[in-house]
């Protein structure tokens, strides 16, 4: 599959690497060429420089023949910009972000954005597993 | 009406400012809380500190009775999502965001919002208006229809001088409406109308047929 990652932060590095192993062609994007550290030395990958809300930035990282795009920048409002234009302006077949917001995220749930909230996730695991 | 409005910068005070001075109930969401304390000194207490694009927020400040909503903070994402929450989560029925990346207007459009404002585009919209020898101006867009109203100035030299208006070749949708020459009342143009040096024409066209008028009134 042809995947683009925005956001090359702990886990958008771990993704791109676990992705890349199985045999993936992963394009990753940051704004900030110092966070490509994090990617695995043998990534092979693609790292690009660029803004995944901006359409030119998305072309170049070979959005328009992608099969997956997944936003996991810092911010929710930029992860959930960038999945809307991957999903409605490029027709990428399966889109996924980041939100940490939960309210946030149910009402993109409900627009048909595949979001997961690391929030709600990880407070739910910690809960099960104190209570066990 | 009740106008909610996201960003308490510039932009948002002096509309806060402008839209109470019309009358109007408004209510500005503010994160900094310097900015909120400014604003509630300047205007009384229409400043509420949070974050615009929180449905907690918005559900504070009764988004659900709003009339309007306009979301101007200097971060487009920021004013795509509350504008996006404003819509989907309370039925405003007018939500309005300010772009700073002109190439987020469609974009913006597609996702559902009513209207945007570029004030990189209306910037140089009027820097062009203001360089005499820009050959085309873009004076207004009639959106909902594709077509624009542009003014063109037919140049000195040109070898559309001395013709008349039947005898250009115009693309297709595009119709001249309006002379403009000096000393003259401004007139609307006929067939047999003969173009001059330095006229003023304002005409309707389409963003496609834009260059191809341009090239047939400025002539070579």
């Amino acid at each position: 599959m042809k995947i683009v990652i925005m956001g090359c932060g702990r886990v958008g590095a771990r993704l791109a690497g676990l992705l890349d192993i199985e045999g993936h062609s992963v394009n990753i994007l940051d704004i900030d060429a110092y966070s490509f550290r994090r990617l695995p030395p043998d990534f092979g990958g693609t790292a690009l420089v660029g803004n995944g809300t901006d359409e030119e930035s998305l072309k170049k990282a070979g959005i328009e023949e992608a099969d997956v795009f997944v936003a996991l920048t810092q911010g929710d409002n930029r992860n959930v910009m960038a999945a809307q234009i991957a999903k409605h302006i490029f027709d990428v077949p399966k889109v996924v972000c980041r939100i940490y917001d939960p309210m946030r995220r149910e009402l993109y749930n409900s627009l048909e954005i595949e979001a997961f909230s690391p929030t709600t996730i990880f407070a739910q695991m910690l809960k099960e597993k104190l209570e066990k | 009406m009740y106008i909610i409005i996201i960003g308490g910068g510039k932009v948002g005070y002096y509309l806060a400012r402008a839209l109470l001075d019309e009358g109007h109930e408004v209510l500005v969401v503010e994160k900094d809380p310097e900015r909120n304390e400014f604003i509630s000194g300047e205007l009384g207490s229409v400043s509420l500190r949070g974050d615009g694009c929180e449905v907690a927020t918005l559900t504070e400040v009764g988004t659900g009775r709003a009339d309007m909503f306009i979301a101007v903070t200097g971060d487009d994402e920021d004013n795509l999502v509350a504008c996006q929450v404003a819509k989907h989560k309370f039925n405003v029925p007018r939500t309005i965001a300010r772009i700073s990346n002109p190439k987020n207007e469609a974009i913006f459009k597609k996702l559902g919002i009513d209207v945007t404002i570029s004030s990189t585009n209306i910037i140089l919209e009027y820097i062009e208006q203001e360089v005499p020898t820009h050959p085309l101006t873009h004076l207004l867009d009639i959106r909902d229809k594709g077509l624009e109203i542009v003014e063109v100035k037919i140049p000195p030299k040109s070898t559309t001088v001395g013709k008349r208006v039947k005898e250009l070749s115009l693309p297709p949708g595009s119709v001249l409406s309006l002379i403009i020459r000096k000393q003259q009342k401004p007139h609307v143009p006929t067939a047999n109308t003969i173009l001059q040096a330095e006229d003023q024409i304002i005409a309707v066209t389409s963003p496609e047929s834009e260059e191809a008028l341009r090239t047939t009134l400025r002539g070579s």
